[in-house]
């Protein structure tokens, strides 16, 4: 373990009733590290962010996040401590308008009797509109945001996910369904995050990960596989077996 | 898209209050006592209607135990008028208590000779009840169909106990409130039940003004968002724990306003209050006037309990079918309620389907608006 990780996994193994969907997982990352992480379906790679952000209690194991262990803690307070997940699906409160959900996401603390008051700090307010212009929904503050593109949702939930200024962002499949343009726009944005946020993607989309020029975690059957840059992953013989396919096949 | 957001001229708003507000005032003498005394019940009735739909239309939690609190508050108000006017009885304890050869009174009567304490029990009480159940249930993430067994089992339990305890609070008979006095005066006599009417009709714009505040900026969303998604607003940071034990907990103290007020116009509280069909009933009105609009459980209750007293009178035993076929008919002609289908598109379209107004012209069902939903 190295003073400079953000966090560390240790041997983690989830069974469900039998079934390991991780198996002595062990991955290491740094502060300010963008990291992607890539796996055939049914790796675990959904199993693995469960682990890191409470939904899922490992088997065995440990997780071990700024130096405090997060197994065991409530989903809520690993969210304070500092981790955020954007979900596979857009995730977002469609009932509410596109403010209203950004001042979900920023408000601090997020205790009832800070809410209840109803008016919303200055720093605050101007974050949301900070929010708002990178991604580009100036134009709709106060719209629905179920009636938002699909493409938006994506960036909204985004959006949200880095208005609770986590030290750990976890991205799940941020580029499911967008065009090739918004995935670029996507790829750009969350680069731009990372150095002062600790990012993880996971995704299919290889031309997508190839544009994140990150180091690259793949799973496969619960455990890492292998890690590297895209150019040493491709090479490598294990993963071409498991996931990329023989070119001659 | 509601209709509270969109801006009323100032003077229509103030027109309608002055309007409303004279009615109030003038019904007494627009109406025969009779009527005044139904009206003033379902009045108060409007108030458990708003804790129903904060909890339910809000936040998501079918409640079929909201009877409970109902009762509790009403159990509150009639100890008191009891206690306070039992001074010719023997022993000086309410009448009923002889007719079971109890000579003492029952402890937890005592504090009820106060009218502060009582003032404050009959929301506070039913308000703790609801939170500490609230707490243990929400605690163990028991949602959706469990949440509304588990409350309506929990009615059962308080049912039971109450109609059974003779000794102690009358058991299945309940507790009369119209032959008791209140400051020298006969709960039941005409000029109490039209300052009861008064009370009842300023409480309820209270409890609206109330739960309007409640529901609005950032507390009203997260209530929004634990319907909607509950685990996304895990993940964002919030306890919903906390917030489902707080709406809960205000639904019960409404439920248990309303309780008392139904009590002492009704004249009688009994467990009869804490029956299924009658919690289920409170539902309804909300069904029906319109979830998540407020003023839709106020009208709805209003509305469809005079339809009952006017369809009974005509009709007997016709109301069950009434009420059942009007469940049938919102829930699947109108989902939002009433007020839900007015303040969103139901009009227009109304209108369009006769030809009398152009169709828009843009297609919002082109939106993609995938909802799988399969990641959780």
């Amino acid at each position: 373990m190295n003073n400079k990780d953000l966090l560390n996994l240790i041997n983690i193994t989830v069974s469900f009733e039998g079934f390991l969907a991780l198996n002595k997982l062990n991955l290491n990352l740094k502060k300010g590290e963008l990291r992607a992480v890539i796996g055939p379906n049914g790796a675990g790679k959904t199993t693995f962010l469960d682990v890191i952000t409470g939904k899922v209690k490992p088997t065995k194991g440990e997780v071990i996040f700024k130096g405090k262990s997060l197994v065991g803690r409530k989903e809520h307070k690993i969210a304070r401590l500092g981790v955020g997940r954007k979900f596979q699906s857009p995730r977002i409160f469609e009932n509410l308008t596109v403010k209203e959900n950004l001042e979900i996401s920023v408000t601090t603390p997020k205790s009832p009797l800070n809410l209840i008051n109803k008016t919303i700090r200055d720093e605050q307010l101007n974050e949301i509109e900070r929010l708002m212009k990178i991604v580009n929904l100036a134009q709709k503050v106060d719209s629905k945001a179920g009636s938002l593109s699909h493409g938006q949702k994506q960036w909204l939930e985004i959006a949200m996910l880095v208005g609770q200024k986590p030290d750990l962002m976890l991205v799940d499949e941020p580029v499911a369904g967008l065009t090739d343009e918004e995935t670029d726009l996507t790829a750009d944005l969350l680069k731009s995050l990372s150095g002062e946020n600790t990012v993880v993607v996971i995704d299919h989309d290889m031309e997508f990960i190839r544009r994140l020029d990150s180091n690259v975690s793949v799973l496969n059957q619960g455990t890492v596989l292998c890690e590297g840059t895209m150019e040493t992953i491709q090479k490598d013989k294990k993963v071409i077996d498991v996931y990329l396919g023989r070119p001659e096949d | 898209m509601s209709l509270s957001k969109i801006k009323f001229d100032k003077k229509i708003v103030l027109s309608f209050w002055i309007i409303l507000i004279a009615l109030i005032i003038a019904a007494p003498t627009l109406l025969p006592v009779f009527r005044l005394n139904l009206l003033g019940r379902y009045l108060s009735l409007s108030i458990v209607a708003l804790g129903v739909d904060l909890i339910w239309g809000y936040t998501g939690l079918l409640s079929l135990g909201q009877g409970i609190f109902f009762a509790l508050g009403g159990y509150c108000a009639a100890m008191y008028l009891q206690i306070t006017s039992s001074s010719e009885f023997p022993n000086n304890i309410p009448e009923f208590f002889a007719l079971y050869g109890v000579e003492k009174l029952p402890f937890f009567w005592e504090p009820f000779r106060s009218p502060v304490f009582t003032f404050f029990a009959i929301w506070i009480i039913p308000a703790f009840v609801a939170g500490l159940i609230g707490f243990l249930v929400f605690r163990n993430r028991i949602k959706g169909v469990y949440f509304s067994i588990l409350t309506q089992a929990s009615l059962l339990v308080f049912f039971n106990f109450f109609n059974g305890q003779q000794k102690l609070i009358n058991g299945t008979n309940g507790l009369k409130t119209d032959v008791t006095q209140l400051f020298g005066q006969m709960v039941g006599s005409e000029s109490m039940q039209r300052v009861f009417f008064w009370i009842t009709a300023i409480i309820v714009i209270a409890a609206w003004f109330f739960a309007k505040w409640v529901v609005k900026g950032r507390f009203g969303n997260i209530l929004i968002g634990i319907r909607d998604d509950e685990p996304r607003v895990r993940f964002t940071g919030y306890n919903p724990v906390i917030f489902k034990t707080i709406i809960f907990s205000i639904a019960g103290g409404l439920a248990g306003i309303s309780g008392a007020l139904y009590t002492v116009q009704s004249g009688i509280v009994s467990p009869q209050f804490m029956t299924v069909p009658f919690s289920i009933e409170m539902v309804i009105w909300v069904a029906v006037g319109g979830r998540g609009t407020l003023l839709g459980a106020i009208l709805g209750a209003v509305f469809i309990n005079y339809a009952k007293s006017l369809v009974s009178e005509a009709l007997p035993a016709s109301w069950m079918f009434i009420q059942g076929g009007l469940f049938i008919l919102v829930v699947t002609a109108l989902p939002e309620g009433v007020l839900g289908w007015i303040q969103g598109d139901g009009p227009r379209n109304l209108l369009q389907r006769f030809g009398l107004k152009r169709k828009i012209e843009t297609y919002p069902s082109l939106e993609i608006n995938n909802k799988e939903g399969n990641n959780e």
